[in-house]
């Protein structure tokens, strides 16, 4: 078992839902509710990660993470690491490529609130944000939750552009799913089981969890 | 209703805090505590059991140590001139060492400190007979019997084109085309081969002889003119740290000498 490389994606995937939940409620709130020209265009850009090959996502973001790159010169620039080949830029490309699975799961529980709800709570009296935190984001409860669970897990497994955009260092950017393509080519395949039966536990148990979680709610709300 | 949305708003709460909790110690640790962190070693995949065994003796002899990445040199070469922090490199040819001194990203002109040698693996039950000339090898690419052959990428792992060569040499190249199974790197080439995927693969010495391989099949070794020679080259990155450089120095002495050869690598003269 490689622990570093445990810590590393457990790291990964939960930085990756933090900051990437907060974004895909923002996005998702417009998206559901407001009609705008354009919207198709960005509910489009917003798929794209999904449909899109991990390599192709890896050539471009190692094409903008370079040292010559447009971000990669920026970041560099502010902060003085690299983003290619490092942590940032694993988070910065795993953001990216979860973008469909934290924005739709919100969006089509955003789309589920009947407009009566909301404008309810505004004849109630109730402020925007208090309607977000007490109305909005408990009925949106379901759909948040799955972009959790659904970001998490597929950050821990995101494989392609990992490889391409952090390389195989170890402690760096050798996530748990690389380290098992590493410890098969290592002819270590006890290793490569340990890891494997790991990250399938996890995704029963988060599974599970996401079904818990919703039913639960769902039940109290009645 | 009411107390339900507080609960919910509660649960959220306590779930941000713990997301917090978890996230953000690990990256200040991880990046800002040594302020000498293990230098990263990439190394060509024919290294992968040598390798970890000269790093043994070196931290027993009081060494630091490494991090080791083991794939492809070109692959390699790439990464290291895309900005890669790696410190030493090791590659299974001198050509993608000149790559990486081209792009001004290396510490002098490179060492010539090992040489590999391609073998021909023959997986257990596979159909085809081991022998030096290849010459069960080639009836089997006419009659059929070879249905896969493993071999490393000839665009950018030495050991494929080092096995490119030997097809060529042995007018077989043609026929094996649509047959081949690339290995991203020699390992790869090697795991193809001994799962028995293939019916044939051509890997480096190094690696068909360690016992992870040696139980699963048979080999050859093919002789050396048929190919340009595989000459490991270690060269430093530019910026390497001083662990990266007693490494190397290392290599080049009795104790890693012993390994490879052991390992199944040629030496040049000391």
């Amino acid at each position: 078992m490689d622990w570093s490389a445990l810590g590393l994606s457990l790291q990964l995937a939960v930085m990756t839902t933090l900051l990437l939940l907060p974004l895909a409620v923002l996005l998702a709130r417009p998206l559901a509710w407001v009609s705008f020209p354009g919207k198709g265009l960005i509910d489009a850009l917003v798929t794209l990660p999904l449909l899109l090959p991990p390599t192709v996502l890896g050539f471009y973001l190692l094409g903008v993470f370079a040292p010559q790159g447009a971000l990669g010169q920026a970041w560099l620039a502010l902060t003085g690491r690299s983003l290619v080949f490092s942590f940032d830029g694993l988070l910065a490309a795993s953001l990216l490529v979860n973008i469909p699975f934290a924005v739709q799961p919100v969006q089509r529980a955003f789309e589920a609130i009947p407009r009566e709800a909301r404008e309810a709570a505004w004849c109630c009296g109730l402020s925007a944000w208090q309607t977000l935190w007490r109305v909005e984001l408990p009925l949106a409860w379901p759909g948040l939750a799955s972009a959790m669970v659904l970001t998490f897990v597929h950050t821990l497994g995101e494989f392609g552009v990992v490889l391409m955009v952090g390389g195989n260092l170890d402690g760096a950017t050798r996530t748990l799913s690389i380290a098992i393509y590493d410890r098969v080519q290592a002819f270590d395949d006890t290793g490569a089981a340990r890891m494997s039966l790991l990250l399938v536990l996890i995704a029963f148990v988060a599974v599970g969890s996401l079904h818990f979680l919703t039913r639960k709610v769902g039940r109290r709300g009645n | 209703m009411n107390q339900t949305i507080f609960r919910i708003v509660g649960l959220l709460r306590v779930l941000a805090f713990v997301l917090l909790a978890v996230a953000i110690p690990p990256p200040t640790l991880a990046r800002d505590v040594p302020a000498h962190p293990a230098p990263h070693v990439a190394a060509a995949a024919d290294l992968q059991f040598a390798l970890p065994e000269i790093v043994a003796a070196f931290t027993r002899g009081g060494g630091a140590p490494l991090k080791l990445s083991f794939g492809s040199s070109g692959n390699f070469a790439r990464q290291i001139v895309q900005g890669a922090p790696f410190e030493l490199f090791l590659a299974a040819d001198e050509r993608f060492v000149a790559q990486v001194i081209a792009a001004q990203r290396a510490e002098g002109v490179g060492e010539h400190y090992a040489t590999g040698r391609l073998v021909l693996f023959l997986p257990q039950g596979s159909p085809i007979r081991a022998d030096r000339e290849m010459a069960d090898f080639a009836a089997a690419v006419h009659d059929g019997r070879l249905k896969r052959l493993a071999i490393a990428n000839p665009e950018h792992a030495p050991y494929g084109r080092a096995a490119r060569e030997v097809l060529e040499q042995r007018g077989l190249w043609l026929a094996v085309q649509d047959r081949l199974a690339l290995g991203d790197n020699a390992a790869q080439a090697a795991q193809f081969a001994a799962s028995g995927a293939a019916q044939a693969g051509l890997i480096p010495l190094s690696l068909a002889r360690a016992p992870e391989l040696a139980a699963r099949g048979a080999f050859v070794t093919l002789p050396e003119n048929w190919h340009t020679p595989l000459r490991q080259t270690l060269v430093l990155v530019k910026g390497a740290g001083p662990a990266a450089r007693a490494f190397a120095e290392f290599l080049r002495g009795p104790q890693a000498r012993a390994i490879l050869a052991r390992n199944g690598f040629g030496l040049p003269a000391p």
